[in-house]
């Protein structure tokens, strides 16, 4: 799987970016549409971020992202809003979880040097990501293996897929 | 090699020797849902094909985090739920049952050594009586309605050992709110805590089940404590089911053990946006609140609302300052109401709402409006929580909230005590 776009990072913060900046309660409890979901993903950090996204671009967070809130509803709204990937220096784990049951892929890497528009490309056959900077250097960075529930997972298309394709958990 | 509490039991239910780090398939002895997240859930069922769930016995949905529904969009997903529940036959606590982090231990559908999920976060709760019991997503719940169990891997233990006694007038909230703010918010990710000390053992129930209850705000998998005659007692007189206590072995392996000395902590306050921003209550007494909350599956108990009543009894709420109060149960409700409480507040001009969240996750019965502080004894405070990103939201203790709207502002308990 090769994903393209750009690196999206918030002024406001980087580390510990919770579920209710990723999709506010007032919509979740309401909005069962994905797509209608998607149009407030981040309001709460950044208004109109939603705006900002070109299908496959990544965000791109520092420790501890998706943390607080297990609303499924947070990675939904990541990846119909056209984010390819997030990749973060840690995720909370209910947040990783979730990510992989719906086939978005969450990357561990150390994210200190990416800037707010680099272009990204992530190679996951592969493991590694090539970020170009703004001066147009390029810089590779080794992806640490996925564990295998989540390889299998991604691979089928998420979770739903996987128990259309098994009937159960084959991992 | 010696086994933690969270290797044991995720080992019983796998039939495996499981170690941390390994990844297991582990039957499930409860399964739970809640408003918020099984509309989803039911989607990601029906998408799976599955018409049937595997034990109707072991599933529960609670509607309790927008309940009664405040808009048509709610009320389109408490019906969907409510075909679902007649659909398969599994257990349904509608509105004005409470909260479901306090239903599934009060109505014994958890016991000590049970693997238990539930589709919201705070479902760590029930490790305050020795139940492994973790937070997942909607679709991790749907597939283990289908196969009655679940994925793991087996966390490494982070033990919290409390040392001497809290003062007068500092709670078990203060306690997991000083413990936040000492891990922070990402402090224990992956990790299971075991919690321990003399103070743990001198706790009720209900004050143990706020501190497990808050695992999950410094990233924890579980939040587990080993279960005493305490325990025992209490489950025995809520549960049908036997009871498996699980301990670890004196030779088990923690990727670290800490400790904290309770003797000198103030009551805490977790200010906004975050729930490890906590400070002692003495550097931001006497910032103006315009509202408080007590309640939530955090302190919404009985002995939560008691405390605060005896803080209010014969007094007023601030003529600036609005509380709600929200059993987290019926049953507590009418217990409440039987021992006087509910007419201490409402004498109090206190507004008691429904069993349930509350205004907690901001979806109705309290939302506060643009630049108004709110004290509160919920578990999170993070920006636009309770459905306004422009208020300010204060955590603490029921005492806390009790003192701080009779004052108008932010006020230590202990000179009520």
């Amino acid at each position: 799987m090769k994903l393209k776009g750009k690196a999206l990072k918030f002024e406001k913060m980087n580390d510990d970016i919770n579920t209710d900046y990723i999709i506010s309660g007032r919509y979740k409890f309401k909005i069962q549409d994905p797509y209608e979901l998607a149009k407030h993903v981040m309001e709460d950090l950044e208004p109109d971020f939603y705006k900002r996204v070109n299908k496959g671009d990544f965000i791109v967070a520092g420790e501890n992202f998706g943390c607080g809130s297990s609303r499924e509803q947070a990675p939904m709204s990541i990846k119909y809003a056209g984010i390819s990937c997030v990749i973060a220096k840690s995720f909370a784990r209910i947040f990783y979880r979730n990510c992989f049951n719906l086939g978005l892929p969450a990357i561990e890497v150390d994210t200190d040097q990416f800037e707010n528009g680099d272009e990204v490309e992530v190679d996951l056959d592969n493991g590694v990501i090539v970020r170009t900077g703004r001066d147009l250097s390029q810089h590779k960075i080794k992806i640490p293996p996925l564990p295998k529930t989540m390889q299998t997972l991604l691979s089928d298309g998420g979770l739903v897929e996987h128990f259309k394709k098994h009937g159960g958990f084959k991992l | 090699m010696g086994k933690t509490i969270a290797e044991k039991i995720l080992s019983n239910h796998s039939g495996k020797d499981a170690k941390a780090g390994d990844i297991v398939i582990a039957n499930l002895d409860y399964m739970m849902g809640q408003d918020g997240t099984s509309g989803v859930a039911i989607d990601s069922f029906n998408n799976m094909g599955a018409k049937k769930v595997i034990d109707p016995s072991k599933i529960s949905i609670v509607i309790d985090h927008s309940s009664p529904s405040p808009n048509i969009g709610v009320s389109t997903i408490h019906k969907k739920i409510r075909a679902f529940v007649n659909q398969t036959g599994i257990n349904l606590y509608d509105i004005g049952c409470g909260v479901c982090h306090q239903l599934l231990p009060e109505q014994g559908h958890v016991v000590p050594g049970d693997l238990v999920i539930g589709a919201d976060s705070h479902t760590c709760t029930y490790g305050a009586i020795n139940v492994f019991s973790t937070g997942i997503g909607s679709t991790d719940l749907a597939a283990a309605w289908i196969s009655g169990k679940l994925w793991f891997k087996v966390p490494e233990t982070l033990k919290l050992i409390y040392k001497n006694k809290l003062q007068k007038g500092v709670f078990s909230k203060d306690l997991i709110l000083y413990t936040i703010g000492q891990l922070g918010a990402g402090g224990a990710t992956y990790l299971a805590l075991e919690i321990e000390g003399k103070e743990i053992d001198d706790m009720s129930i209900d004050a143990r089940m706020t501190i497990s209850n808050m695992a999950i705000e410094c990233g924890a998998k579980a939040g587990l404590m080993k279960a005493d005659k305490k325990t025992l007692d209490w489950v025995s007189k809520h549960a049908k089911r036997k009871a498996n206590p699980i301990e670890a072995d004196k030779d088990a392996i923690y990727k670290e053990i800490k400790e904290f000395d309770l003797a000198m902590i103030e009551p805490q306050i977790a200010k906004p946006h975050t729930v490890d921003n906590v400070v002692p209550i003495s550097e931001v007494a006497g910032t103006p609140i315009q509202m408080g909350l007590i309640g939530t599956c955090t302190n919404g108990r009985l002995e939560d609302l008691r405390i605060a009543a005896n803080i209010l009894k014969g007094k007023k709420v601030h003529k600036d300052c609005r509380l709600i109060v929200a059993p987290s149960s019926k049953t507590i409700f009418l217990e409440a109401i039987k021992e006087g409480i509910i007419e201490t507040f409402i004498n109090a001009n206190v507004a008691v709402v429904t069993p349930g969240c509350g205004p907690c996750v901001g979806t109705h019965n309290g939302v506060p409006a643009d630049g108004e502080n709110v004290i509160s004894t919920a578990n999170r405070n993070f920006k636009g929580r309770m459905g306004n990103p422009s208020a300010f939201i204060y955590l603490g203790s029921p005492a806390t909230v009790a003192a701080s709207v009779l004052e108008g502002k932010i006020a230590d308990p202990r000179k009520y005590l």
